[in-house]
């Protein structure tokens, strides 16, 4: 690891000075992505944020129809809150097999979406329940927020406040994971909320996460797992590595959102 | 350099440090505190967990500076003097290790497990909790049945029988 100058601003307000000012900053959240690279060397910033003392990033709350997390808020705190749990089952369900209770212990909700690693799984989470991103300049919908892998919406100086997430009707995660890493080798998120239904892939995709159209298009029919019998993601927009080739991947697509689906509707 | 202040095993500590200082080589290269081990460096194998404000954290992704004003415990601070704390009596009656690299990190992510999810552990639980702990030697069988009794006399139940001397 290099070198760096640490700041630890004790205001959103502050911190967002800080960001604009130092040069070649970065923010530190949780650290559990930030730092490994950092180690590797495949980052260097020449001073870190840490979040770690504003409060008022952390927290969980119902706001009528949606239920509201704060950027800094952990993997755990998600799992084990009463409120995610009653209103969105199926999201407290996916933060809890995110990496291993270490991981989830110290890892932030804002720190997974502003990384939208392609195998990561608040992506497909956003994405699915139509989530909206706050920052300290405006509001991302979830739609525009993910761009591509490891790419985002966010422009430079940008700080994730909190993330909401419209309540839906039925909603269900399932997911493949590589034994190794714990990441999804194939992950499928999705929600019903209305007459939309919305079906999000992470860990399988060329560039990141995506909206499987056909699938959604299939269960507008009947939100039932026999709706997606046989079908299987296209093949050319398969990530392929040592791990699982593009064919792989596109039939575990389809097993997953089958399984997502039957978890929703068994709620 | 920087100034860091936490608690460790109830002490309070300060040093000026570089701030790339992680936790881990905080409590074994300032502090002297080598049970804590490095197994990996890259966050997978567990050797280096550390309760951090009562959660079980790995050392070695975490900066000593995002440990300041924290109360931190390591393997060093659990026994009470000459007694093991349950856990560790547990780990010792069912030869819960070998080369003993991985224990100190499978213990207190262990400890922190009963702390969170209570003394009554099924095998199903502790193997998954056990997801970030790696062992090289045991093949688990042993750490999974030293943790459901540990976990059991943690929570006030049977007092774990002490291998005879
Ligand atoms: C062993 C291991 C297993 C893992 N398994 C999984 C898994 O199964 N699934 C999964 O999804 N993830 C997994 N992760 C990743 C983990 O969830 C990370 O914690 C998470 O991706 C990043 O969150 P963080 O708080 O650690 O962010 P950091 O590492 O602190 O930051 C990550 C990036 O986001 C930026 N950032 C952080 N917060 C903000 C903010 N509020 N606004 C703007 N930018 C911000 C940082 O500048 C940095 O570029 C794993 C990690 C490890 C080490
Ligand atoms: S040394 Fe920290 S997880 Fe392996
Ligand atoms: S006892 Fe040797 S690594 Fe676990």
């Amino acid at each position: 690891m290099y070198a760096f100058e640490y700041h630890k601003p004790t205001s959103l307000r502050q911190a967002a000075a800080m960001l604009a000012k130092a040069e070649d900053a970065k923010i530190l959240a949780g650290g559990h992505t930030l730092l490994p690279t950092m180690k590797q060397r495949l980052a260097s910033p020449a001073n870190l944020i840490d979040l770690g003392a504003l409060d008022d990033l952390k927290g969980i709350e119902r706001k009528g129809r949606s239920v509201v997390i704060g950027a800094m808020t952990t993997h755990a705190a998600v799992a084990t809150s009463e409120v995610v749990r009653e209103a969105i089952p199926g999201l407290a369900e996916m933060a809890e097999i995110i990496g291993d209770p270490a991981v989830r212990a110290r890892g932030t909700i804002g720190g997974s979406v502003a990384n939208n690693d392609p195998a990561a799984d608040y992506p497909a989470a956003c994405l699915a329940l139509g989530a909206t991103i706050t920052t300290n300049k405006r509001k991302i919908e979830a739609d525009d927020f993910f761009t591509g892998m490891f790419d985002t919406a966010l422009e430079e100086g940008e700080i994730i406040t909190k993330v909401a997430f419209p309540v839906p009707a039925k909603a269900a995660y399932a997911k493949f994971r590589n034994p190794a890493s714990r990441y999804a080798l194939a992950g499928v998120f999705v929600a019903k909320r209305g007459s939309e239904i919305r079906v999000a892939v992470t860990g399988a995709g060329a560039n990141g996460v995506f909206r499987w159209s056909e699938a959604e298009e299939a269960l507008k029919t009947r939100f039932s797992a026999k709706s997606l019998a046989g079908m299987k993601a296209d093949v050319s927009m398969m990530n392929a590595d040592i791990h699982a080739d593009a064919e792989y991947r596109a039939h575990l697509v389809g097993v997953m959102a089958r399984r997502a689906v039957e978890a929703a509707t068994a709620r | 350099m920087a100034i860091v202040s936490m608690t460790v095993n109830g002490k309070a500590v300060t040093a000026d440090i570089d701030p790339r200082t992680l936790l881990v080589q905080f409590l074994r290269e300032h502090l002297r505190l080598t049970g804590t081990h490095v197994g990996c460096d890259t966050s997978q194998c567990g050797a280096c967990v550390v309760h951090m404000n009562g959660a079980a954290v790995k050392a070695c992704t975490t900066l000593a500076l995002q440990a300041d004003g924290a109360a931190v415990t390591t393997i060093e601070g659990l026994a009470d003097g000459a007694d093991l704390h349950p856990m560790q009596a547990a780990f010792r009656e069912h030869h819960g290790l070998q080369c003993g690299y991985c224990t100190p990190g499978m213990i207190m992510t262990a400890v922190d497990m009963v702390n969170r999810l209570g003394g009554d552990l099924s095998e199903e639980t502790i193997r998954a909790e056990l997801e970030g702990n790696i062992c090289r030697c045991t093949g688990y069988h042993n750490i999974v049945r030293a943790v459901e009794t540990g976990a059991k006399a943690m929570a006030g139940g049977e007092p774990v029988r002490q291998a005879a001397e």
